[in-house]
């Protein structure tokens, strides 16, 4: 879903920097030093895991591909300030390195890719994983849900942003129905991939996903006893 | 978290280098919505676009499978490298303990 140059005008481009500008400076401020030593190396390893499953295109309707956002993997694993820290690293390297997104559209991928996965990836999971209690399936099905609801909220972003800031040549509602049925397909991928990694940190090292702090104390006696052994 | 880190890295450089072949060179789904209503054509070239990495491939190499698995690989590095900072700023500082 990374925009490319052209399709969002200046101003509406320019607003989108601002907000996540503002976004990234909360986000600074929120998580520094505020991971402990030991699952800290988690940041950078979101940001490194996110890169690379971005790469892989899935096919989702003829002639479609969809690929993860991660925005929401990114906050059950690290929490919401870190996570956005780490969606940030991924979508400015891949404008500036990978000409992947536009560098006058940053602001508005990191706005729909980062600020808009993360935030209602992690408010969607906090809410649906207290409503099934903190077990690892909870915790799954929790991520499932989350990640599901990410995608179609992104692709309202776009969509809002080309209603405002966009060439006026296209009927609007177009746009809405094209972008929100596609991208719910893609979802169901971004549910997939979510689920599968939240499930397989869970069952190796359940320490160090930032959703599931109910099962940490019960996860951190389990490691130790197989040490001690 | 050393044996952890080697583990998520290799993952993650298997994909990017490797699987990453076999992704769907479809369009994702906004460029695929550009297409059908008509507004792709106002897609600018991206000032990176004559970036050595463009497009998750190595500029003059034409083995698109050593190209995208040397560019997939070079992003794992750079993510890497970038994110040890973001590991360094987040981390407790350890008297703070």
């Amino acid at each position: 879903m990374h925009i490319p140059d052209g399709f969002i005008n200046v101003p509406v481009s320019a607003a989108a920097v601002a907000v996540s500008g503002v976004a990234i400076g909360v986000a600074l401020k929120k998580s520094r030093g505020s991971m402990e030593q030991e699952v800290a190396p988690m940041a950078g390893l979101t940001a490194v895991f996110i890169f690379a499953v971005q790469m892989l295109n899935f096919p989702v309707a003829a002639g479609t591909s969809g690929h993860l956002l991660g925005g929401a993997l990114a906050a059950i694993l690290v929490g919401p300030w870190v996570a956005l820290l780490s969606m940030t690293v991924v979508l400015a390297l891949q404008a500036f390195i990978f000409a992947d997104g536009g560098l006058s559209a940053i602001g508005l991928n990191i706005l729909n890719m980062g600020v808009i996965t993360v935030v209602a990836g992690w408010l969607v999971f906090s809410l649906v994983s207290k409503l099934l209690g903190k077990n690892k399936r909870g915790i799954v099905v929790a991520s499932a849900i989350a990640a599901f609801i990410s995608v179609p909220l992104s692709a309202l972003g776009f969509v809002m942003e080309y209603a405002v800031g966009g060439s006026g040549i296209i009927d609007i509602s177009k746009v809405l129905g094209a972008m929100i049925s596609v991208h719910l397909l893609i979802g169901i991928g971004e549910a997939v991939i979510t689920a599968l990694t939240v499930g397989a940190v869970l069952s190796t090292r359940a320490d160090l996903v930032a959703g599931a702090k109910g099962l940490r104390e019960k996860s951190n006696l389990h490691i130790k006893n197989v040490e001690l052994k | 978290m050393k044996k952890y880190t080697v583990a998520i890295l290799l993952i993650s450089g298997v994909l990017a280098g490797g699987v990453s072949y076999f992704a769907s060179s479809h369009p994702d789904g906004l460029n695929k919505v550009a297409i059908d209503l008509g507004f792709a054509e106002q897609e600018k070239e991206s000032a990176t676009s004559g970036s050595a990495l463009a497009g998750y491939q190595i500029a003059g190499i034409d083995n698109e499978l050593i190209s995208g698995a040397l560019a997939g690989i070079s992003g794992i590095a750079a993510t890497g490298l970038v994110g040890t900072g973001l590991y360094l700023y987040v981390r407790k500082p350890k008297s703070g303990a």
